[in-house]
């Protein structure tokens, strides 16, 4: 059996009103988890000073609060970090003595446990202002991204399918944001560059299907936008899960292998490809249905006749 | 047809073999390696070289080779238990004029190196180390300036006998001098505007006296803040090389920050306490003329200042300041001969041992006083925003009699150990920092968490990496292992580029690179299906080679461009990991759509082209 010889008749385009009622849904619970809960940043973002500790042997979280309290930092957030060898202590960032000397105390008093003593793994310290910037200078380039994307789209298409695919983006942002949210997975600056990338991938994918969109409106003189929409997307469907797949693959193989540091980011990555390859079927290409791309709009521009503006001349 | 002219065949073939050549410096790994650069300024002579290989042949020390690479000296050993050997015995040997520091070399062969194949850099993330970024006190730079004017304005009107009442800074920024009548303060503002005549002046008459504001220009401050900044990046340099970090990075960021990279620096603390510094010394005379009591009563007389001791003692000195640590070209810790306690020996410049012997050949018998002036940082909660605020605190450690005229050398005593011998004698070698410097930001990666990052991070490339390979070759067969091929060239030509622009590779860089396997799978899996299609249409296999590269083409074109457009974005607005990403997706974009759309039709075409008859195994 040759497996190109089959190929797909889905209707996509039939179910888009479900689909719309599926991503309304998704989207109104990442837009109230966001708004409700908000997102738990990293101190990337927050500032504060963060502090990721060896043991020697497994360490109880409630000795290692005691210890810290003792020598004065009450307010530690004190978690396990992959193992219960590992662990991981955050510093809201103070008054008083929010600087960078702070993690030089915190490791001192860890480490005077003499039975099991702590190797340091990392320290952060970022301070409030950095965070600040940061949380500025990522929604800037997030939204400069989608401009340009948007004035590309538009230049190499048409501004339907521009904002069909801008729409796309937006969506798959959100809804990623919103999972991190509701899940209270640590964002931070990594998952930021996977947030990113998730723009960079869910527009390949609308990119494609638009492309046989256009060229599809082109090539086929009879049947509806709608119909050719179904075709387009019936056309680009092997691919679509090819691609999918195989980046998924890698994917997979980061979040179980990667080590703790990548974790958030191929987690953000995974569910940025499975919304983005959701979203360049039932958001970007149903948008630009409903802004009402039609076959005209995509045939090219007539050549003017010759002296034509000449004539025009009074 | 489907057959590619020979000098796209050559071209394909020597990008290929280009690219795995300049890949090839990472598969060498490091050598255990000694840094050697000289301080304060010293330059390395070519006989250090001979020097240190005699004394590694002396001691037994097995090397591999000692080479002079710019401004410094590398010796690269057989094993690494020797390089601490090594270490201790060079430092014996060289002194406290070379600083040796622990290094791992790229062990490339010369050849590779010769035609400038290095190996990736590794961000620190992946190799442990200290990451800093800190921000220079602007406004405090200002300030020392107007202080410095407050000074230079006092003498000007002394020397010219112009008569004033008082002259200080303002608060809120400038000068203010003020004048018994107009007549004085028109005759001070000619004088000054032609002494100094960038500065802003301005007569007040309203209230009492008459003043007359003084204020810098924006470009003078620019400038001081300008300058303020080079300073400190040449002050922390010195001081990093004191510390005797191998490839330490200095770099400016933006208008008012410094980043420093201190690669496999284990001891945060002491790294900090140099870096963030801000010490210098002054020498006054003691004022003995008046009573200290009086003074701590609240009744300091004109011309002096109350100070106090390390102990609490207070003490009146004189407020003319003889010598600033400005002017010390170098200063060593040691053991004073007499009292066997710790001095630091200090060396000064030209200028300074002229001022310094004038002074204290007029006051032999006299005592005179040594103060350290630290610079403190507080963070204080004003107003639920937290504010910082810079201290000078100073302190007297040192009170002797001057015995003879002093020069050009002399030495400090009065120090409470030897660890703070040796602290000041570094802060005074490394000069002072123009204005002082916060530290905003600090990442710390210990190296094990780093050879954990970097193992992890590769073996998941690797596994995922193979998936795909795997799953390719199932679902297009022989196509798909031209597209396996493709693949692994773009890997390797994107380890080559990263490799020869001397990129960062950082953690997100490492997914980045995962990042464009995706893309790069995508542009032939767009490819083949095209061709499938023409197939399923019933065109001829030659025909469908054709049309599906020609119709994949501009989807490719479309879908890489827009996400390199993402991509510039990141590099142009991300910092660090971020712009690790960007760079390792960016360069992975042109590699994979290289691979895929020239290298694969290259082989296709060199498999399947011209022949007429032909099935296609896709």
């Amino acid at each position: 059996m040759k497996l190109y010889k089959k190929s797909f008749r889905i209707d996509f385009m039939g179910k888009r009103r479900l689909a719309l009622i599926f991503s309304v849904a998704l989207l109104l619970t990442s837009l109230g988890s966001l708004i409700f809960q908000g997102l738990n940043f990293g101190i990337d973002f927050t500032g504060g000073t963060l502090l990721e500790v060896g043991y020697e042997q497994p360490v109880e979280l409630s000795d290692v609060r005691q210890d810290l309290g003792e020598a004065g930092f009450g307010g530690a957030i004190v978690q396990h970090f992959g193992t219960t060898r590992d662990v991981l202590i955050r510093l809201a960032p103070g008054a008083e003595r929010n600087n960078a000397e702070l993690s030089n105390e915190v490791l001192a008093t860890l480490q005077a446990n003499g039975d099991n003593p702590a190797t340091m793994r990392r320290v952060e310290f970022v301070g409030p202002k950095v965070g600040e910037e940061l949380t500025e200078q990522g929604g800037l380039a997030m939204l400069y991204a989608l401009i340009g994307i948007l004035i590309y789209v538009s230049l190499r298409f048409e501004y339907r399918l521009a904002i069909g695919s801008v729409a796309a983006l937006v969506h798959d942002v959100l809804i990623v944001l919103g999972l991190f949210s509701l899940l209270q997975l640590e964002f931070d600056l990594t998952v930021l560059a996977a947030l990113l990338a998730v723009i960079g991938y869910s527009l390949n994918d609308t990119i494609v299907v638009s492309d046989r969109i256009r060229e599809n409106f082109r090539k086929i003189r009879k049947g509806t936008a709608v119909q050719v929409v179904n075709t387009s997307l019936n056309q680009t469907l092997s691919r679509t899960v090819m691609t999918s797949l195989t980046t998924l693959l890698v994917l997979f193989a980061l979040f179980i292998f990667g080590g703790e540091a990548i974790h958030s980011f191929s987690m953000a990555l995974i569910m940025g490809v499975l919304v983005g390859t959701y979203s360049s079927i039932y958001i970007a290409s149903p948008t630009a249905l409903a802004l009402g791309i039609s076959k005209g709009d995509l045939m090219p521009a007539p050549v003017p006749k010759e002296g034509a503006k000449l004539d025009d001349r009074p | 047809m489907n057959r590619y002219p020979l000098w796209k065949n050559l071209l394909v073939l020597v990008v290929v073999l280009v690219g795995i050549l300049y890949a090839a410096p990472n598969l060498f790994g490091d050598t255990p390696a000694l840094q050697i650069s000289a301080t304060r300024g010293a330059s390395l002579e070519p006989e250090i070289l001979t020097r240190v290989e005699q004394l590694l042949k002396e001691r037994g020390l097995d090397y591999q080779s000692v080479r002079l690479e710019d401004q410094r000296l590398l010796v690269r050993l057989r094993q690494a238990e020797t390089q601490l050997k090594a270490q201790d015995a060079l430092r014996e040997e060289l002194g406290s004029d070379y600083s040796i520091a622990l290094h791992l070399a790229p062990a490339t062969p010369s050849w590779l190196r010769t035609i400038g194949g290095l190996p990736m850099n590794l961000g620190l993330d992946l190799r442990g180390g200290v990451h800093f970024l800190m921000e220079v006190d602007m406004e405090a730079a200002v300030q020392q300036a107007e202080e410095r004017y407050v000074e230079d304005l006092r003498s000007l009107l002394r020397e010219n006998r112009l008569r004033y009442l008082s002259i200080g800074r303002l608060g809120a920024g400038g000068v203010e001098i003020k004048f018994r009548n107009t007549e004085q303060r028109d005759q001070a503002e000619t004088l000054i505007h032609d002494e100094y005549f960038d500065l802003l002046l301005q007569p007040v008459e309203e209230g009492g006296s008459p003043r007359l504001e003084i204020t810098l220009s924006e470009e003078e401050k620019r400038e001081i803040q300008r300058l303020a900044l080079q300073q400190n990046i040449t002050t922390l340099r010195n001081r990093i090389n004191e510390l005797g970090v191998a490839e330490p990075t200095i770099q400016q960021q933006g208008r008012n920050r410094i980043v420093v990279q201190l690669p496999g620096v284990q001891d945060t603390a002491r790294a900090k306490e140099i870096l963030g510094a801000t010490a210098t010394l002054e020498f006054r005379l003691v004022d003995v003329t008046h009573e200290v009591q009086r003074a701590v009563e609240g009744r300091v007389p004109a011309g002096s200042r109350l100070y106090y001791e390390r102990g609490g003692a207070p003490i009146l000195l004189k407020k003319r300041v003889i010598l600033t640590g400005d002017h010390i070209i170098d200063a060593a810790s040691g053991i004073d001969q007499q009292s066997g306690s710790p001095a630091v020996f200090v060396t000064l410049d030209g200028q300074g041992a002229r001022l310094f012997s004038k002074v204290t050949g007029e006051n032999i018998g006299k005592p005179m006083a040594v103060v350290f002036i630290e610079t403190k940082t507080e963070t204080r909660m004003e107003e639920g925003e937290s504010v910082k605020l810079h201290r000078r605190v100073p302190e007297v450690i040192n009170v002797a009699t001057i015995r003879d005229q002093l020069s050009k050398r002399f030495q400090i005593t009065g120090l409470d150990s030897t660890e703070e011998a040796r602290n000041l004698a570094l802060l005074l070698r490394a000069g002072a920092l123009a204005a002082p410097i916060d530290i905003i930001e600090e990442r710390t990666i210990g190296p094990s968490l780093g050879q954990d990052n970097i193992e992890k991070g590769f073996q998941s490339v690797l596994i995922g990496f193979a998936l795909v390979l795997v799953f390719m070759a199932l679902y297009y067969r022989v196509f798909g292992l031209i597209a396996d091929l493709a693949l692994t060239v773009n890997l390797v030509l994107l380890v080559s580029l990263l490799s020869l622009l001397q990129a960062t590779l950082t953690l997100p860089g490492i997914a980045g690179i995962v990042l464009t396997v995706g893309m790069a799978v995508d542009a032939n899996v767009l490819i083949f299906q095209r061709i499938r299609e023409e197939l399923r249409n019933g065109n001829s296999p030659q025909a469908s080679i054709e049309a599906g590269y020609a119709n994949a083409l501009s989807t490719i074109a479309d879908a890489n461009i827009t996400t390199l457009i993402a991509a510039i974005v990141l590099f142009g607005f991300g910092t660090g990991p971020i712009k690790g990403f960007a760079v390792t997706l960016s360069l992975g974009i042109l590699t994979s759509m290289f691979t895929a759309i020239i290298g694969t039709r290259a082989v296709i075409n060199l498999i399947y082209g011209g022949r007429r008859k032909v099935r296609l195994a896709i």
